[in-house]
């Protein structure tokens, strides 16, 4: 069977749907950012695919900006992170709830 | 005659008033007597000008001056115009608002020396004038309102002037309810008139009501209305019971405004849109009854009362009372058709303005001799005077001759214009010249009861003769200041009934001002002296026993001591039980549970559903996320199914 | 040739799927970190497979090479060695979500006609793409721009915010 479009875009969702579930479901605040970065490669391999099977090489070129923008955001994140558990001593996300009512 | 002359007339008094109330009484209040000088310089040439606007309308053609009249308010295509009428009716009654205003003004010189108030005394007698004056000379209906609310308050004013009495200041704000309701109705007619004609204008009001185009039941009501104004400020029944508690305020204030000028401006009003009420029987019939009833009733109420004051206030109201049984009597002879309508305008006008005017005179002098009186005794109970006669000889002399006048013995005023209403009553309403007969009978009594218990006998009362120097009552005479208008109103009382007034006024009939054609004339005289005599048997000589009538006739005493229980009717249950525990209880529940629930209902519910909404900010991220993602589903699905 | 590709592709794709998962379910943290890493490899090479290559080099040495280091480090200067990574109180409406949201896009996807042009042979990217990036006209050099600047407000940033008071 060849491979075409359709098997790339489910495989995205796929892994889109994992790191969703992740990034909803855990409580160590770092895995939330692992789960994020694999949501963000799902959405470059679309990105790639639609690419690839359309010729035309967009894709690829926003495919990159992702990339730059997700190594600045894990960066920032995970700065914050360490922020937080300086002065909190936790990276349990159900404890940082400052903004409640 | 330049047409600004009837504005600086009714101006000047408002010059005088804002000089003292924004100069004198912030910076020169040490030298109070200034505000006197200036209340009487402006009220003195009030008075000159007035004998000016007098002598012209004397002159002109039917009477009538005509003013301009400046445009005052325009919205859209209505115009409110301010205008001056300038008539035989208004320039008799600048004479009487001036003349008596003047005279009050050098008398309050002398009654209120030494008070702390003195400079806002003499500022609400200026605003008074100059209302009232502004009130005769208004040619359309809404700036007489605005007038005639302006006499009110400064009623209120000048009753509650000791307002640190608390008697008083209940009194003043009793004058001014019970005149609200009359004035209420004034209102409402008003405001009919404008919705049925689109006019203030007075003159253009007549001339519709007399072509018949206004008229039926929208002419009575109007009619109605503009009297129940009348009755309020007037004093009749049944808004009667303010004046007797307005006698709390100083003497010169119940001289000027409670006997000679502001109560007249019911009759004034009557007067005024007399062709109105001439053209409607029913109304007019309401003004002979009530002025009639008023008149017996009020005086029955006189005959028993202990304070100088209430017994002359009582006087007031029954004197109103002929007035407006004048104008009615006159009114229902026209539209009985016994009298033809031109003749009935001028003659109601003439007999009833006619007794306003002499009563203007005797009554403020009855009020002045009885504050003279209270400056040497310090009291005004009957119960605690007597002999006067000899320490204050030029306040008896005086005060004898207002009350003879008052009884309306011939020559002197009261004669000719009680005259004019009893001859009219037996003309036109026989029932009415009954009550108005007895009531001078009544009068007669009252009154010299008054002069007998006040000035015969010996001293009953506590003040020593001749207290030397010092401050408080001395059983003399009065200064100069006081006694000198008393003087002059007494030579008016004498011989205003020999002025052509009536003519003037447009009594052309015949039959009037011939007074002793008829044998009504002897009658009433017969009826006025047993009336005196009875009071002599009484008071002066003792023949009989006051004490034992009183005690044989208990309960027709107390129910005139009472005032009939009127007071008592209004206060207790009218006001307390039918509007405060009634209609107004009502409305408080309406406002606390309705209005105020509703408000607090809104902010309560706004509160509540806040705190439940709130619930949704938990702080926790992922709730967000969750909810966030679930939107996005949602949309995505609502776009995959639908498009 | 198509059968390299299908093969390489339905591994890569198992791999990279199965190290997701490790991810999300596994207790300990850093062996999720470390199958973190092994799920980025994967992806690099189903660019490969997409003829994206120096996206996929740009993948092994950013996601890899740096993201996923920056990860360990969080990892071990945020120990909490008894927590570890449990499940949050949120797992059941997340697994809802997140299977319903799976399920819309799989049907969306199959669903939809994509109209791919068939047949067309694979060449390398990377000079076409530096090409598209740095276009006579303008191209891509604007975005390209911002990227530095925004690579360099995260780098103060990340400095600021852990810097020792």
């Amino acid at each position: 069977m060849t491979v075409g479009l359709e098997h790339f875009l489910v495989l995205s969702a796929v892994l889109f749907s994992i790191g969703l579930y992740g990034a909803l479901a855990k409580r160590n605040v770092v895995v939330i950012l692992i789960c994020i970065e694999i949501m963000l490669n799902a959405v470059n391999i679309a990105l790639v695919a639609f690419s690839r099977y359309g010729h035309i090489l967009t894709g690829q070129v926003f495919a990159i900006f992702i990339m730059v923008v997700a190594a600045a955001e894990v960066a920032i994140g995970l700065a914050i992170i360490i922020a937080i558990y300086r002065s909190r001593e936790t990276v349990d996300v159900e404890k940082t709830d400052l903004m409640k009512w | 005659m330049p047409s600004s002359v009837p504005l600086a007339i009714f101006l000047l008094p408002f010059l005088s008033f804002v000089i003292i109330s924004f100069v004198i009484r912030p910076f020169l209040n040490h030298k109070a007597q200034l505000s006197g000088y200036i209340t009487i310089a402006a009220i003195g040439t009030s008075f000159a000008l007035s004998l000016w606007v007098l002598a012209e309308a004397m002159r002109a053609p039917g009477h009538v001056l005509s003013m301009p009249a400046y445009d005052w308010l325009a919205i859209g295509d209505t115009v409110i115009r301010f205008g001056v009428t300038v008539d035989s009716l208004a320039a008799v009654m600048l004479i009487v608002v001036t003349g008596i205003s003047f005279l009050v003004q050098v008398y309050s010189q002398g009654y209120m020396h030494g008070d702390p108030g003195y400079s806002r005394y003499f500022a609400f007698m200026s605003l008074f004038t100059g209302s009232m004056l502004g009130l005769v000379l208004a040619s359309n209906l809404l700036f007489l309102f605005v007038f005639w609310e302006g006499v009110g308050l400064c009623s209120y004013l000048l009753i509650g002037f000791w307002f640190h009495r608390p008697a008083a200041a209940r009194a003043a704000t009793k004058a001014f309810l019970v005149t609200r309701i009359g004035d209420f109705g004034f209102l409402v007619a008003i405001l009919l008139l404008y919705s049925k004609t689109g006019t203030f204008d007075i003159g253009q009001l007549h001339e519709l009501a007399l072509a018949g185009v206004l008229g039926g039941t929208t002419l009575t009501w109007a009619a109605i209305g503009i009297f129940s104004g009348a009755i309020g400020k007037s004093a009749q029944f049944p808004l009667h019971t303010w004046l007797p508690d307005a006698m709390e305020g100083p003497t010169p204030v119940s001289a000027l405004i409670h006997a000679a000028t502001m109560v007249a401006a019911g009759v004034y009003l009557v007067a005024r849109m007399f062709p109105m009420f001439a053209s409607s029987e029913q109304a007019i019939t309401t003004v002979a009854v009530i002025g009639g009833f008023t008149a017996i009733f009020a005086a029955t109420m006189g005959l028993v009362m202990n304070d100088i004051k209430r017994v002359v206030a009582y006087s007031t109201i029954s004197q109103l009372g002929y007035m407006m049984l004048g104008l009615g009597v006159v009114g229902i002879g026209v539209a009985k058709g016994a009298v033809p309508l031109e003749v009935g305008l001028g003659l109601g006008v003439a007999v009833g303005i006619f007794h306003l005017f002499t009563h203007a005179f005797f009554k403020a002098l009855l009020f002045l001799g009885a504050g003279s009186v209270n400056h040497a005794t310090g009291t005004f109970d009957l119960r605690e005077m007597g002999g006067l006669r000899k320490a204050m000889p030029w306040t008896f002399a005086t005060f004898l001759i207002a009350s003879i006048s008052l009884v309306g013995i011939w020559p002197l005023s009261g004669f000719y214009s009680k005259e004019g209403i009893l001859t009219q009553a037996w003309d036109h309403q026989r029932a009415l010249f009954v009550l108005a007969l007895l009531t001078v009978f009544l009068t007669a009594f009252y009154i010299f009861r008054v002069v007998f218990l006040t000035f015969g006998g010996e001293y009953r009362g506590k003040v020593h003769a001749h207290n030397g120097g010092a401050h408080g009552p001395s059983l003399r005479e009065s200064p100069l200041v006081m006694v000198a208008p008393m003087v002059v109103l007494a030579i008016m009382a004498g011989v205003a009934g020999w002025l052509p007034i009536g003519k003037f006024l447009g009594a052309e009939a015949e039959g009037y001002f011939h007074p002793f054609s008829s044998a009504i004339a002897w009658i009433s005289l017969l009826v006025g002296g047993f009336g005196i005599f009875l009071a002599y048997a009484l008071y002066g000589a003792k023949w009989i026993s006051a004490e034992l009538l009183r005690q044989r006739f208990a309960p027709v005493h107390t129910l005139f001591s009472r005032k009939y229980w009127f007071d008592e009717l209004y206060e207790r249950v009218f006001v307390f039980k039918v509007l405060l525990d009634g209609v107004f209880a009502l409305f408080q529940w309406f406002d606390t549970h309705v209005v105020d629930g509703l408000v607090n209902g809104i902010a309560g519910g706004t509160v509540a559903s806040g705190s439940a909404i709130r619930r949704l900010q938990t702080g926790q991220l992922q709730a967000y996320g969750i909810a966030i993602f679930f939107g996005i589903l949602v949309i995505a699905l609502c776009l995959a199914v639908f498009s | 040739m198509e059968t390299g590709l299908t093969i390489a592709f339905w591994v890569l794709a198992v791999v990279s799927v199965a190290s997701a998962l490790a991810v999300v379910l596994l207790r300990d943290v850093f062996r999720a970190a470390l199958f973190l890493v092994l799920c980025f490899f994967t992806v690099a090479g189903i660019y490969i497979t997409l003829s994206a290559d120096f996206l996929a080099v740009a993948q092994i040495l950013i996601y890899v090479g740096a993201v996923a280091v920056l990860i360990i480090f969080a990892i071990m200067l945020t120990r909490e060695a008894q927590r570890g990574s449990p499940s949050g109180r949120f797992r059941l409406p997340a697994f809802v979500l997140a299977v319903g949201f799976l399920i819309t896009m799989v049907l969306v996807v199959t669903g939809t006609d994509w109209h791919v042009i068939k047949g067309i042979p694979n060449e390398p990217t990377t000079s076409s793409l530096a090409q598209t990036l740095f276009n006579e006209d303008g191209g891509y050099v604007l975005p390209f721009e911002i990227a530095a600047a925004l690579l360099l407000a995260a780098l103060i940033g990340a400095i600021v915010l852990v810097r020792e008071k």
